[in-house]
């Protein structure tokens, strides 16, 4: 198998170690000057197709990302580990906050129509949403087979053999080509950009493109209507026997 | 014949004959200036003269373009994720070493080449770049970084600024990369500070194709891993005028591969264990002619305008070490709780912590002022150079000082993580120039310009006319300064004529006996250096407000307050013939302890 044409999505998202806040309006949390990086997931699966590519399984590694214009940076650290060449489909500041995976999946598969991969590469889930759905919606709107939460993934006879960490534990799964994947933490050790890659980042070409475009329609399809903290933990009572606990439990409505 | 070019920072001697060679005429380095040639434009020479000088000042230097940002914050990201979970400081320094295998992840991350044009395969940063890169090292690996500032920062240094096109082409790729190290052979086991009195000697051999080059050198960092060398040796030159041999000082690029050069162990040293210092011998070491770098002769020069073009990196770096030790004593002053409250509510802590946060904010203002000027093509900058440095290690040593202390006994411990700073920080007042030299320089410098003044006028009073005349501390600043810095402003402009004047009278009454009176020297840089630091606060924080931001102005003008109280005490001592006689009886203690080889009281309990 080689000189395959892979697909990565990237997202730029509030960086993990952040403390966050919710936005005094209850609507969202605080973006405005909070440090930004790339999901680490998405890390994961950018990492895959380098080393693809230094298998010689790859060819060429196109990097896509939705978002405002800073999601220039998280392509320019995508380019800078490796990938060829980047797409921006940009989002207003602002409206992308609702910019929901059903969005996300529409823009992607009119990429692969565009890009033609062999393969499509996307971290499993965001950080900041958790939705763990692009990868499928896309799949399934391509009918391409999917390899998600993939910890390893291997080529063999022109296929991908996959294993999926899964709540069970492992499951082992053959995918044949094109397919859409989703990256897990421990598929691989993500490489920080080195300086000279930085620097030949530079000269790698990003293609603008809008949803508009691309014949998109990404208005949200969910409404958020509140965000709040998690209820702050109360404290517990610790009852001498199993007699008390069940009056305890009768007398809070629990039973 | 010896055909010799001027071009910018190189020169290139092509040899024909070793009858040319003989009849060697040395040629002055027009285009690397040092010292008093250098034209008189900077800010700290300006003070001497009584002069504010502003356009370093406004606006505060904006060098880097928004690509170039953008590239710095992601190299820098690079960094942090490479000294977060790549490399261990605690065991760099308990091992003396760093391991082999992070040797080559450093060179893949490019960490050897940050300076070097693009076109040799470096990384080709700006200064303002190589500095905020250079933060990194600050804040985690002081020893790591003397490792790789060796190798760039003077190691191969002299190529870059005076290496002719074949040496750029032969040397800087491999070094770039970090294939091979460099190391600054300058000093030897008798030359110090002296380093024009070094003794390593390269003379011409018959054929006129070599140098044979013999000598020691001593404390060579990296001197232990190197295989390029910028070696300074004494070459015999016919003087132009007399037609006699002297000795003056040449630069060479001497490789290991040339054979004749071999190293000791490496030291065992207080800090920066990791980083290899070992002494570097030439026994009959045969270098090219082509090797020579720059002028045969102007070697001194080469020398110091490679440590002076390194200078401005240790006040960048120095500022991530003390804003991280800023961090560690805040947090546990905040945390830690003795007798009714806090660390944090007491005012001794505070006013340490303030104390630190001020140092800190001085040192950034002029480091960045430095390196941001150079940036923007300064003609000179050796006075700024040698400010920033003496501040800079100064300052973070007793940041680092005052952060064991509100630590307490922890502070001392090695697994709290401090003490190992101190003991990294103690060399940055020694190297690259003591401190106490490079007072002695500020200080001489600006003499020198007040003494140059005085030529034309003739009697003292005419001297002393022309030192009160120059400026009038009621001419307002030219440009336009926040309304909230006007008193700190006031008290630059005061104290700069004040001091002006105070070191003129000093210079008239010593005359040229004055470059023994390193006591009021000492003085006269401590206000030069105080001075430098309230015009750098004042110009940030003036161009961070003209932007919408007035935060920091109250910084400056503590700083500015406080700077402005030492300046009025030192400028007093400085014409006071009771202070005088006070350190003259106190120069007699010193003397005689000097007489007695130690200590000069016995024991008062008479045993």
């Amino acid at each position: 198998m080689s000189g395959l044409r892979v697909l990565v999505g990237c997202k730029r998202v509030i960086d993990y170690a952040v403390k966050i806040r919710v936005r005094p309006d209850s609507l969202g949390v605080v973006t405005d000057g909070v440090k930004h990086s790339m999901i680490p997931f998405d890390e994961n699966a950018i990492e895959e197709a380098v080393r693809m590519k230094q298998k010689k399984i790859v060819k060429e590694i196109v990097v896509a990302s939705c978002g405002p214009a800073q999601s220039q940076e998280t392509i320019r650290t995508a380019l800078a580990m490796g990938a060829d060449r980047g797409i921006h489909v940009e989002v207003p500041a602002g409206t992308d906050a609702n910019l929901q995976p059903l969005a996300v999946a529409k823009i992607f598969s009119k990429l692969v129509e565009k890009e033609k991969p062999d393969l499509v590469i996307l971290g499993k889930q965001a950080i900041d949403d958790d939705a763990n759905q692009t990868t499928q919606l896309l799949a399934g709107m391509l009918d391409w087979p999917q390899g998600t939460m993939a910890s390893v993934v291997a080529a063999k006879d022109g296929n991908l053999t996959i294993t999926r960490e899964i709540d069970g534990g492992l499951e082992d799964i053959s995918v044949s080509l094109p397919a859409v994947i989703s990256a897990d933490l421990r598929l691989n050790e993500p490489r920080y950009a080195t300086l000279p890659n930085i620097m030949k980042a530079k000269k790698k070409k990003i293609e603008k493109l809008d949803p508009e475009k691309l014949g998109v329609d990404i208005t949200p399809r969910l409404k958020i209507l509140n965000v709040v903290d998690p209820p702050v933990r109360q404290a517990g009572d610790k009852v001498p026997d199993v007699t008390t606990l069940m009056e305890k439990l009768a007398e809070k409505g629990h039973l | 014949a010896v055909v010799s070019t001027q071009s910018t920072g190189s020169a290139s001697l092509l040899y024909k004959s070793t009858k040319a060679l003989r009849a060697y005429q040395p040629v002055a380095v027009t285009c690397k200036r040092y010292l008093a040639d250098a034209p008189n434009t900077s800010f700290a020479r300006g003070i001497f003269l009584g002069e504010l000088r502003e356009e370093e000042l406004f606006p505060y230097p904006d060098v880097l373009n928004e690509e170039q940002k953008e590239t710095i914050s992601m190299m820098m990201e690079a960094g942090h994720s490479f000294f977060q979970e790549t490399n261990d400081a605690t065991a760099n320094d308990t091992n003396e070493q760093i391991p082999e295998d992070q040797l080559d992840q450093m060179r893949a991350l490019g960490m050897y080449g940050l300076m070097v044009p693009e076109e040799y395969g470096g990384i080709a940063l700006t200064n303002t770049m190589y500095a905020k890169f250079g933060e990194l090292t600050g804040e985690y690996d002081l020893g790591l970084g003397i490792h790789t500032g060796a190798h760039q920062s003077i190691g191969y240094k002299g190529i870059l600024l005076y290496g002719n096109e074949e040496q750029k082409e032969k040397y800087l790729p491999s070094l770039a990369s970090g294939d091979v190290f460099a190391c600054f052979c300058l000093t030897e086991p008798s030359s110090g500070s002296d380093a024009s009195s070094i003794k390593t000697r390269a003379v011409l051999n018959e054929a006129g194709t070599h140098y044979v080059m013999n000598g020691s050198k001593i404390w060579i960092s990296n001197g232990g891993i190197a295989e390029i060398f910028t070696v300074f040796a004494q070459t015999p030159a016919i003087d132009a005028k007399t037609g006699e041999t002297k000795d003056k000082i040449t630069a060479f690029i001497v490789e290991r591969a040339f054979g004749g050069v071999s190293h000791g162990p490496p030291e065992k040293k207080m800090g920066i264990k990791c980083s290899n210092t070992a002494e570097v011998y030439f026994e009959n070491c045969e270098i090219p002619v082509e090797n020579v770098l720059g002028e045969v002769g102007g070697g001194f020069k080469v020398a110091m305008n490679i440590l002076n073009n390194g200078r401005f990196g240790m006040g960048a770096c120095l500022t991530g070490t003390m804003r991280m030790l800023i961090a560690r004593a805040t947090d546990h002053a905040n945390n830690r709780k003795q007798f009714i409250s806090n660390l944090r509510e007491y005012q001794g802590i505070q006013q340490k912590i303030a104390r630190m946060n001020l140092l800190c904010y001085a040192n950034e203002s002029m480091a960045y002022m430095l390196c941001g000027n150079m940036d923007r093509g300064a003609p000179e900058y050796q006075l700024e150079a040698a400010i920033s440095k003496i501040f800079a290690s100064q300052a973070a040593w007793d940041v680092c000082d005052e952060t064991i202390q509100i630590l307490g006994g922890a502070g001392f411990m090695k697994d709290v993580g401090i003490e190992r700073w101190m003991r990294d920080l103690r060399i940055f007042r020694i190297f690259e120039g003591t401190n106490d030299i490079l007072k002695l320089f500020i200080a001489l410098n600006g003499v020198q310009d007040i003494g140059k003044k005085f030529k034309s006028a003739g009697t003292v009073g005419a001297m002393m006319g022309l030192a009160r005349s120059k400026f009038l501390p009621a001419a307002p600043l030219k440009n336009k300064v926040h309304s909230d810095l006007s008193s700190s402003v006031d008290m630059l402009r005061g104290d700069i004529s004040k001091f002006s004047v105070a070191v003129s009278e000093q210079v008239i009454k010593h005359k040229k006996k004055i470059i023994e009176q390193q006591v009021l020297l000492n003085r006269i840089a401590d206000v030069a250096i105080l001075l430098q630091s309230m015009a750098s606060v004042i110009s940030r924080s003036n161009t961070v407000a003209e932007k919408g931001d007035t935060s920091e102005i109250a910084l400056a003008n503590a700083w500015c307050a406080d700077s402005h109280q030492r300046i009025k005490i030192l400028i007093e001592e400085m014409g006071d013939s009771d202070v005088t006689k006070v350190d003259d009886a106190v120069l007699d203690v010193g003397k005689m302890s000097l007489d007695a080889n130690g200590y000069l009281a016995k024991s008062p309990i008479g045993c």
